[in-house]
């Protein structure tokens, strides 16, 4: 898979797919090539922000910004690894580990006080005050059996956010 | 103490230039809104903001409207491949020269008819227009000849009437071409570089078409100023607009811009549907000058398309331009068999607003406020 051939050999694909752990079939690996190399428009081997930003959906989106910091300049391999929680054969793990990862900007396994009120902010704009948010979040926490001062590990993550019916699928069109 | 419940309004107006995006959009797209209390797993659980993202990500609909959807390749074994070989020879060889040699006498007594004319008749306008007019429609039909254009024309013939406005999809160029060629329209277009400018500032210009630079922000006034008092006049050829304003790909239709829907006149819808059998049509100008595209349609067999002229259609009483623009969108797509998508054409060139997202963040903000207000 060197950086300027555009065409994937059997060998690249069992390697991509052994790297997210089988998560995607070999066609939607394919596929998934298919779009990684019409997002790389001047072929360089990765996806630069700007070509993401150039998607319109993914512009819109509120945690775009958090997502590019985790996507961008990634290779097909990587890219694929980051897409594979949202595969339907993804375990839930992966999906509350990617949801984790999100939050954890600084990616030191501790999920803050803050980190917490900025993913909130992405998510609520300009419409909720700082104080509100404050407000909304310690209530919230305090209620859940945690204080403003409590740091978050991928385990708390597990125990609020995981429950069987987490819907994170993505289809990959396959011709 | 910030009254709760009093959301903040947002600072970016409300564009009034394009319908609803979320009508379009699959429900359920947007942030999840909590049902009952709000709980610590409802703020923490952004999976369907992430769906959405990853989505976008994988497929999108706007760039499936831009991508050249090569026609499948039927040249793949050993009884068709030298058939094939034969037809590129004869396509390059044969039929690309004589093409070449048509469009040159074509040029030849265009010109050769088309100076004297516009030079001699200078004082007799109404003489030398009309001659002029069907000049253009000369070269057009020998343009269209040289890539054997096989168009079926569906419909009745437009008329010269006041107060007619055009509206087709747009694929290429060539659109206009096609079109042309049957009436003299006096076409909306954006100014070009090279040959095809010196063409539009020169001999375009005596059909009375209209340029507009997409990069330059006043220009919208001057061209809408333009648009209207050429509509009024009622010896200036019908116009003929591309609301869509950027080339798509012939299978989906992208937003209609509203320009061309309040000039307070008939719209008549022209749908354009191109056969991909022989060559794909859809100028992907990111992808080739135009040059290369005729040249890519000059050695093809030929390039089929269909156009049909369909019902003329009034503003409604109690509809906005746009809903009027979408409506013969909506009339427009089904004809020629086209999928609609919500996005902008003009997101080609520049990101969106945020007033999508802010949509979708007030949404979600409310709900945080509501049970805020519930403590």
């Amino acid at each position: 898979m060197g950086n300027t051939s555009s065409m994937l050999t059997q060998y690249d694909i069992e390697e991509v797919q052994q790297h997210c752990s089988n998560t995607f079939s070999q066609q939607e690996i394919v596929s998934l090539y298919q779009r990684f190399c019409q997002l790389d428009r001047n072929g360089c081997g990765f996806v630069p922000a700007e070509e993401f930003l150039s998607v319109p959906e993914f512009a819109v989106n509120p945690l775009s910004q958090r997502l590019l910091r985790m996507v961008e300049g990634l290779n097909f391999k990587e890219f694929v690894a980051f897409l594979s929680p949202f595969s339907p054969r993804a375990p839930l793990q992966h999906k509350i580990e990617f949801i984790f990862k999100v939050y954890d900007s600084d990616g030191n396994g501790k999920v803050t006080f803050n980190d917490m009120l900025d993913v909130l902010h992405d998510l609520t704009g300009q419409f909720v005050s700082e104080q509100q948010r404050e407000q909304v979040l310690t209530c919230v926490l305090e209620e859940a059996g945690y204080t403003k001062d409590s740091l978050l590990v991928l385990s708390d993550f597990v125990k609020i956010v995981g429950n069987s019916d987490l819907k994170m699928e993505v289809e990959v069109p396959v011709d | 103490m910030d009254t709760p419940g009093n959301l903040k309004t947002s600072s970016s107006e409300f564009d009034l230039d394009r319908p609803n995006i979320e009508d379009y959009l699959p429900s359920g797209s947007s942030i999840q809104e909590p049902h009952g209390k709000l709980r610590l797993r409802d703020l923490l659980d952004i999976s369907p903001t992430l769906t959405e993202a990853a989505g976008a990500i994988v497929d999108d609909s706007f760039t499936r409207c831009f991508k050249s959807n090569p026609p499948e390749p039927w040249n793949w074994n050993v009884y068709l491949f030298p058939l094939w070989c034969c037809g590129v020879v004869i396509r390059y060889g044969i039929l690309f020269p004589v093409r070449v040699l048509v469009l040159a006498i074509g040029w030849i007594i265009f010109l050769a008819s088309y100076i004297p004319v516009h030079i001699l008749l200078k004082g007799q306008d109404k003489l030398r227009k009309k001659i002029e007019r069907c000049l253009v429609e000369l070269i057009c039909m020998f343009f269209v000849a040289s890539w054997t254009g096989v168009v079926k024309y569906h419909g009745p013939r437009p008329s010269m009437r006041p107060k007619q406005v055009f509206v087709a999809n747009h694929t290429s160029m060539i659109d206009f071409i096609i079109l042309e060629q049957m009436t003299p329209f006096a076409v909306i277009m954006q100014k070009h570089p090279g040959w095809v400018g010196l063409l539009q500032s020169t001999i375009l210009e005596s059909v009375g078409c209209i340029w507009f630079n997409r990069s330059e922000a006043k220009d919208r006034e001057i061209v809408a100023k333009k648009l209207r008092d050429h509509v009024r006049g009622a010896d200036n050829n019908p116009v003929l607009i591309f609301p869509e304003g950027t080339c798509v790909n012939n299978h989906y239709t992208v937003m209609f811009k509203k320009g061309a829907f309040e000039l307070d006149s008939t719209v008549c819808p022209i749908a354009i549907k191109y056969n991909k059998i022989f060559v794909d049509a859809f100028w992907n100008s990111r992808k080739q000058s135009f040059t290369m595209h005729l040249l890519q349609l000059m050695t093809s067999w030929a390039v089929v398309c269909d156009v049909w002229y369909l019902e003329p259609q009034n503003l409604r009483p109690g509809e906005t331009p746009i809903e009027f623009a979408e409506r013969v969108r909506d009339i427009i797509s089904v004809r020629a068999g086209l999928k609609k998508v919500p996005w902008d054409g003009y997101l080609k060139y520049s990101r969106p607003s945020p007033k999508h997202r802010e949509r979708k963040q007030q949404s979600f903000a409310e709900s945080v406020l509501r049970s805020l207000e519930e403590k």
